[in-house]
């Protein structure tokens, strides 16, 4: 089970929660899971290229993963932020 | 005859409807709606004058279509919104959907999406899954017609899609990069219309493809008539002419042929309005000489006359975008125009005169009038 964190930008999609729980040993994975119960969460923080969308950022912990295919341990913690992105 | 006008506003940061009464006098208005996202189009299906299509995006999150099959009242996001296929040979993403256009009227559900970086999208259930047209992302001269850094400032785009209402396979886009393209079988294959358009950007002034189409619009009741506003001047084909003429060297010289977008009368073959913009030295994009106005021909574009009855006399400086100005189709036929300044106006007389009617919105992307359902 991983704990992640949810940014303003996508309560939209959890009914308003930042605090989660999902299930998968990459990154991607997670993301996938997570878009199995809020659908089109994925697509809006990773683009059809598998690349991690420009002003999104997404830790492990205190590590910035930089690809899907990063390696998630269980029990750990993703977190998904919106960096800047302009006025 | 009267008619209660809607008009479907997107802006940078949200989208609004406005509503008229009968008469066009009065308006009310509805919004934000999705404050905060990024809506470069915001348009309703002619064929069912219910389902409304928005194409949304933010500063931080990917692309999305937001679909309402109830005229606005709910929405809810699309399946699956263009993307290209992955493994994309050229490794292009969708950064944003930049324009909508529904289908042929005998193809209900049917629709198109123009996107950024350029490529072209069909979805076939009303806007909730979208797939790649590969006869023109993957066409052998993609990357010729589309160089990754081809593009505007906001990126290269695909920037219109139309459909001949005579017959669904016969197509045109407009583009930043190659111009006018054109297919007769809906999509499968493209070339180049642009003959005699010129780039004044280029080494060869007139070639084959490279021109920045802003925005092409079909006269209503004359299909075969194409009126196109370029960044390198005004446009007007006859078709089946291959051929377009420079109709803009008929403007008033200190106020030039160049801006954004061009619109058709509805009833009119030879009557068409421009909103011109400052393209001199280091291209400012405002009104020429902080005046703005709305040029109007009622010849095909032999003669030009200035429309600018209500609007600022002096320091005005704002400007419109490609899908920011629209007509209804009201008899006298309504104009309406999105300002950069975040300023509605409307004239009710074919642009005899004009007043605001929304102000301190965000920087206005496009306006869309339709009859109230």
């Amino acid at each position: 089970m991983i704990r992640v964190s949810i940014p303003s930008q996508l309560i939209a999609y959890t009914d308003g929660a930042t605090r989660v729980e999902a299930e998968g040993a990459t990154v991607g994975g997670v993301l996938d899971d997570l878009d199995r119960r809020y659908p089109g969460l994925k697509f809006r923080v990773i683009d059809e290229q598998d690349r991690i969308r420009r002003h999104m950022r997404i830790f492990l912990g205190q590590d910035e993963a930089r690809r899907v295919d990063a390696p998630v341990r269980d029990g750990g913690e993703l977190l998904i932020f919106g960096a800047l992105s302009g006025g | 005859m009267a008619q209660a006008i809607q008009l479907l506003v997107g802006t940078r940061k949200g989208a609004w409807i406005y509503r008229s009464d009968t008469g066009r006098e009065a308006w009310s208005v509805e919004g934000p709606m999705f404050l905060g996202q990024i809506v470069n189009h915001f348009v309703r299906d002619p064929r069912d004058a219910r389902t409304l299509l928005m194409a949304a995006s933010t500063g931080h999150l990917g692309p999305t279509i937001l679909r309402s099959t109830d005229g606005g009242a709910t929405w809810i996001e699309a399946k699956r919104p263009p993307a290209f296929p992955k493994g994309d040979p050229h490794g292009r993403s969708v950064d944003h959907s930049f324009w909508l256009e529904p289908g042929h009227a005998d193809e209900p559900g049917v629709w198109w999406a123009g996107v950024s970086p350029p490529g072209l999208f069909r979805s076939a259930d009303g806007g909730d899954t979208w797939d790649s047209v590969e006869g023109l992302n993957q066409h052998p001269r993609v990357m010729d017609w589309f160089p990754p850094e081809g593009g505007t400032p906001d990126g290269a785009i695909l920037n219109q899609v139309l459909v001949d209402p005579r017959d669904a396979r016969h197509m045109y886009l407009a583009t930043c990069s190659a111009g006018v393209l054109e297919t007769t079988d809906q999509g499968a294959s493209w070339r180049p219309l642009n003959q005699n358009v010129r780039c004044d950007f280029l080494p060869d002034p007139y070639p084959e493809f490279g021109q920045d189409s802003h925005f092409v619009a079909l006269a209503p009741t004359d299909p075969d008539r194409l009126w196109q506003q370029n960044h390198c001047g005004i446009y007007r084909l006859d078709r089946p002419g291959e051929r377009w003429d420079r109709i803009g060297e008929q403007m008033p010289k200190d106020v030039g042929d160049i801006g954004f977008t061009i619109v058709p009368h509805a009833r009119d073959r030879d009557t068409a309005w421009v909103w011109p913009m400052d393209g001199t030295e280091v291209w400012p994009r405002t009104s020429p000489g902080g005046r703005p106005a709305a040029y109007r021909t009622r010849d095909g574009g032999a003669s030009w006359e200035r429309q600018d009855r209500g609007f600022p006399t002096e320091q005005g400086w704002f400007t419109v975008k490609r899908q920011a100005f629209c007509a209804d189709r009201a008899d006298p036929l309504g104009l309406y125009i999105g300002t950069t300044g975040g300023e509605i106006w409307m004239s009710g007389d074919e642009g005899e005169s004009w007043r605001q009617i929304a102000a301190h919105l965000p920087e206005i992307y496009s306006v869309v009038a339709v009859e109230a359902a």
